[in-house]
C-alpha cells in the first residue's frame, strides 16, 4: 500500500476526489468519455440546456418534490423532527429520473441514437427506459439474473416502455455483473450508443456529471427546510449503494459544517457474517469499474460478492466522492442490516402511510438511530429516494403476508 | 535473459512478425497452465502473455471470462501468476503479464515489479490503466527495467496515440477492433489503418490483438504489424478439449498454425 499512500497526496482535480475517482478503462472508451466530458461541459455553459432540463423537471418529473414533515414517524426517531424529501413522488418513483433526463438530453446532443444502462433494483432501468421512450431512443438494460427475479415488476415496466432487458448470468448475477456487461456492450457499440450510468461511480466524468444532475435534490431540500424550520437541519440522511441519491442531498450541505452528513450502507445479514454490502465498514481502497474507491475485495484485489435484501444497495463498490467524504470525516457511513431496515420499512408504512423502497428503508433506519442519539430538538432531513411498490413481494415474504389474499394476521414486528 | 526488444529484433531479422500468445495462469489448474504454455512455446510462440485472472474482466469476451473464473476457482493468486512467469522464463520464450489494474495495486506496485523482475518477467500489459493514472507505475517499472505496454484503439485520436506511446516501451498494443476479446470471422478492417497511424507517431513495434484466431488471419495481420497477438483462440481450444492431454496437443497445433501464418507474408 506504500504506492497508494504516495498518490494520496495528489491534488484534487476535475477527475478526482482526493486520491479517489480517476479513469481506469480500456483505451477504446477514452474517446467516448472525452466526448461525453466535452458535451457535458458545453451543455453546462448553454442556457438552453439548463432551460430544457428545468422544464422537463417541472412538467415531466413533477418537481419540486415535497419535503414532508413526518410527525408520527418522528416519534419512532426519539422525537427528533424528521422531514422526508419525497423523491418517491417523482415520475417513475425514485430520484433516478433526475440523472437520466440529463444524460438523455446529452445523448441527443452527441447525436447518438441508443442508450444502455445497468440496473440493480430496476429503478434506474425503468427511468432510462422512460427517458428513452420520451426522446425516441433505443434502449437496452442489463440486469443481473438474480435481480430480475427479485424485481420482476420493474422488468415488466421496462419491457412495457419498449426497452430490451438482458438478464446477466455472469458472476454473482447482480448489479456488479450488470455493469461489466454494460461496459462490454458500450466498448463494442460506442459510436452510436451512450452508456447512461446510473450512479456516481465509474470513470470520469460520470461521478461529477451524475452528481450534478442530482444536486436539484439538495438545492430544493435546503430551501424547503429553511422555510419550514427557519434553520439548517442537524443532519442530512440517505442510503448509499453507489451513492447518487446521497450525494444529491449532501451536495447542498457539504459546506455547512453544522449539518452532519450520514450515509447508510447495506449491512445485509450482518457485517460479521461476510454477507453484506458494507464497503466502508469492511472494504478498502481499490479500483473497480473505472474508479479508485472503497471496494469489497480480498487480499489479492479480487472483488468479493455483496449481499443485501435490497437489490439497489447490493454492490461491492461505492461512488469515489463518498470515499473522499469518508476519509476526510465530512460524512459518516454506517451499515444497517436487513432486519433493521425492514423494521424501519414497517414503521414508515404504519406511521406515515408511505411504503418506501427497501433501499430507502436503510436511510429510515439510520434516522431512527440518529434521532434517538440527537434527541427531540434535532431536525433531520431524510432522502426518501424511492417508493416501495417494486418491493411488495420481497416485503410480503419477509413479513409473512400471503399474496393470495389469505389473512395471516398482523405481520411480525409491526405495530398498529 | 531474452527481452522484448530481442524477440522483436529476432523476428525482424527473419523477415516476419513476432507471435504473441496469451493464456491465463492457473487455467485450468496452475500446473496444467504451465504445461499448456510450454506447448504454446513449443509450437512457435515467441512471447507469452501470462494472464492474471481477475474477478471483473470487463474487456474480455465469454471464453476468457470462463477461463479466468476456472482459474480463480482453482485458487490462482498473484503469487501463482508470478510462479508461472518464472517457469515460462525457463522455456526460452519472453514472459509478460497481462493484468487488470486492481490486483497489481493491491499486491503493491513495488512488490509486484520486484517479483516480476526476479521471476524473469520482461513486461506488463495493463489494459485498464490509463497514462493519466500511471505516474507511480512508470516510476517502479523503470526502476526494475520492466517494459510497460499500453493500448491504442481504433477510436484513439493521433494525440492520444502519442500520449499512450510516450509512456509505453517494448511494443504498443493496438486493439484491432472496438470490442471485447474473442475470435471474429474476419479481422477488423480498422486494424491496418490504426497500425498505419501508430507508425506515423511512434518507432515502437506495433502488436495487433483481438479477433485473430487462424493461421490465415495471422498471416494477414503479420503483413502490416510487428506482432500478432492471439488469446481467446487458445483458450477456446482448451475449453473444448476432452482432457488435458488433448488440450496440450490442440494448443501446440494452433501455435504451429499461427507460427506458419506469421512466416507466410
Amino acid at each position: 500500500m506504500t504506492d497508494i499512500a504516495e498518490s494520496m497526496t495528489a491534488a484534487t482535480d476535475p477527475w478526482h476526489f482526493g486520491p479517489y475517482g480517476g479513469r481506469f478503462v480500456p483505451e477504446a472508451l477514452t474517446a467516448a468519455l472525452d466526448e461525453l466530458d466535452a458535451a457535458f461541459t458545453t451543455a453546462l455553459a448553454d442556457p438552453d440546456f439548463g432551460a430544457e432540463l428545468a422544464a422537463l423537471e417541472v412538467h415531466y418529473t413533477g418537481r419540486p418534490s415535497p419535503l414532508t414533515p413526518a410527525r408520527r414517524f418522528s416519534a419512532e426517531c426519539g422525537g427528533a423532527r424528521v422531514y422526508l424529501k419525497r423523491e418517491d413522488l417523482n415520475h417513475t418513483g425514485s430520484h433516478k429520473i433526475n440523472n437520466v433526463l440529463g444524460q438523455a438530453l446529452l445523448t441527443k446532443r452527441m447525436g447518438k441514437e441508443r442508450v444502455i444502462a445497468e440496473t440493480g433494483a430496476g429503478q434506474h432501468g425503468v427511468a432510462t427506459a422512460t427517458a428513452a421512450a420520451l426522446m425516441g431512443l433505443e434502449c437496452t438494460v442489463y440486469m443481473g439474473e438474480e435481480d430480475t427475479r427479485r424485481q420482476a415488476l420493474n422488468v415488466a415496466r421496462m419491457r412495457l416502455l419498449g426497452a430490451e432487458v438482458v438478464p446477466v448470468t455472469a458472476g454473482s448475477r447482480t448489479l456488479k455483473d450488470a455493469i461489466n456487461e454494460a461496459m462490454r456492450d458500450w466498448v463494442t457499440t460506442v459510436d452510436r450508443t451512450h452508456y447512461v450510468l446510473g450512479t456516481v461511480t465509474g470513470p470520469a466524468p460520470f461521478p461529477r456529471m451524475v452528481r450534478h444532475f442530482h444536486e436539484v435534490i439538495g438545492r430544493e431540500a435546503r430551501a424547503q427546510i429553511l422555510e419550514a424550520e427557519g434553520r439548517l437541519p442537524d443532519a442530512a440522511v440517505a442510503c448509499v449503494g453507489g451513492g447518487s441519491n446521497a450525494i444529491g442531498l449532501f451536495s447542498a450541505f457539504i459546506d455547512d459544517p453544522q449539518v452532519q452528513l450520514r450515509g447508510y450502507e447495506a449491512g445485509g445479514e450482518g457485517v460479521a457474517t461476510g454477507r453484506h454490502a458494507s464497503r466502508f465498514a469492511a472494504g478498502s481502497p481499490g479500483v473497480l469499474h473505472g474508479a479508485r474507491t472503497y471496494v469489497m475485495q480480498d487480499e489479492w484485489g479480487q472483488t468479493l460478492p455483496s449481499h443485501s435484501i435490497s437489490a439497489g444497495l447490493d454492490y461491492p463498490g461505492v461512488g469515489p466522492e463518498h470515499s473522499w467524504l469518508h476519509d476526510t470525516g465530512r460524512a459518516i457511513y454506517e451499515p444497517v442490516d436487513d432486519a433493521e431496515a425492514m423494521s424501519a420499512f414497517a414503521a414508515l408504512c404504519r406511521t406515515e402511510g408511505i411504503i418506501p423502497a427497501i433501499e430507502t428503508a436503510h436511510a429510515l433506519a439510520g434516522a431512527m438511530r440518529l434521532g434517538r442519539e440527537l434527541g427531540p430538538d434535532a431536525v433531520i432531513v431524510v432522502n426518501l429516494s424511492g417508493r416501495g411498490d417494486k418491493d411488495v413481494a420481497t416485503a410480503a415474504a419477509w413479513f409473512g403476508i400471503d399474496l393470495d389474499g389469505h389473512d395471516q394476521g398482523r405481520a411480525p414486528g409491526m405495530r398498529p | 535473459m531474452r527481452t522484448l526488444a530481442d524477440a522483436f529484433a529476432a523476428a525482424r531479422d527473419e523477415g516476419r512478425a513476432a507471435l504473441i500468445g496469451y493464456l491465463p495462469a492457473g487455467f485450468p489448474t496452475p500446473d496444467q497452465a504451465v504445461e499448456l504454455i510450454a506447448a504454446m512455446v513449443e509450437g512457435g510462440v515467441d512471447i507469452v502473455e501470462v494472464g492474471l485472472p481477475y474477478s471483473d474482466p470487463l474487456m474480455d469476451g465469454p471464453d476468457i471470462q470462463a477461463a479466468v473464473n476456472a482459474a480463480l476457482a482453482a485458487g490462482t493468486t498473484t503469487d501463482v501468476v508470478l510462479d508461472t512467469v518464472a517457469q515460462v522464463a525457463t522455456t526460452g520464450a519472453v514472459p509478460l503479464v497481462m493484468s487488470y489494474w486492481n490486483p497489481i495495486e493491491q499486491y503493491g506496485l513495488e512488490r509486484f515489479a520486484l517479483r516480476m523482475a526476479e521471476a524473469g518477467g520482461q513486461g506488463v500489459i495493463t489494459p485498464d490503466l490509463t497514462p493519466e493514472e500511471a505516474a507511480d507505475w512508470i516510476t517502479v517499472t523503470t526502476r526494475h527495467e520492466l517494459d510497460r505496454i499500453f493500448l491504442a484503439a481504433p477510436s484513439s485520436t493521433d494525440a492520444r496515440i502519442d500520449r499512450v506511446a510516450s509512456v509505453s516501451s517494448g511494443f504498443l498494443y493496438a486493439a484491432s477492433t472496438m470490442g471485447v476479446t474473442g475470435g471474429r470471422t474476419a479481422v477488423s478492417s480498422a486494424a491496418p489503418e490504426l497500425v498505419r497511424r501508430c507508425r506515423a507517431i511512434t518507432g515502437l513495434p506495433i502488436g495487433v490483438g483481438i479477433g485473430i484466431s487462424t493461421g490465415d488471419q495471422a498471416a494477414e495481420v503479420a503483413s502490416y504489424a510487428d506482432g500478432v497477438i492471439v488469446g481467446s483462440a487458445f483458450v477456446k481450444r482448451i475449453l473444448h478439449a476432452p482432457d488435458h492431454a488433448a488440450a496440450v496437443v490442440a494448443v501446440c497445433d494452433l501455435a504451429r498454425e499461427l507460427a506458419t501464418g506469421v512466416r507466410a507474408s
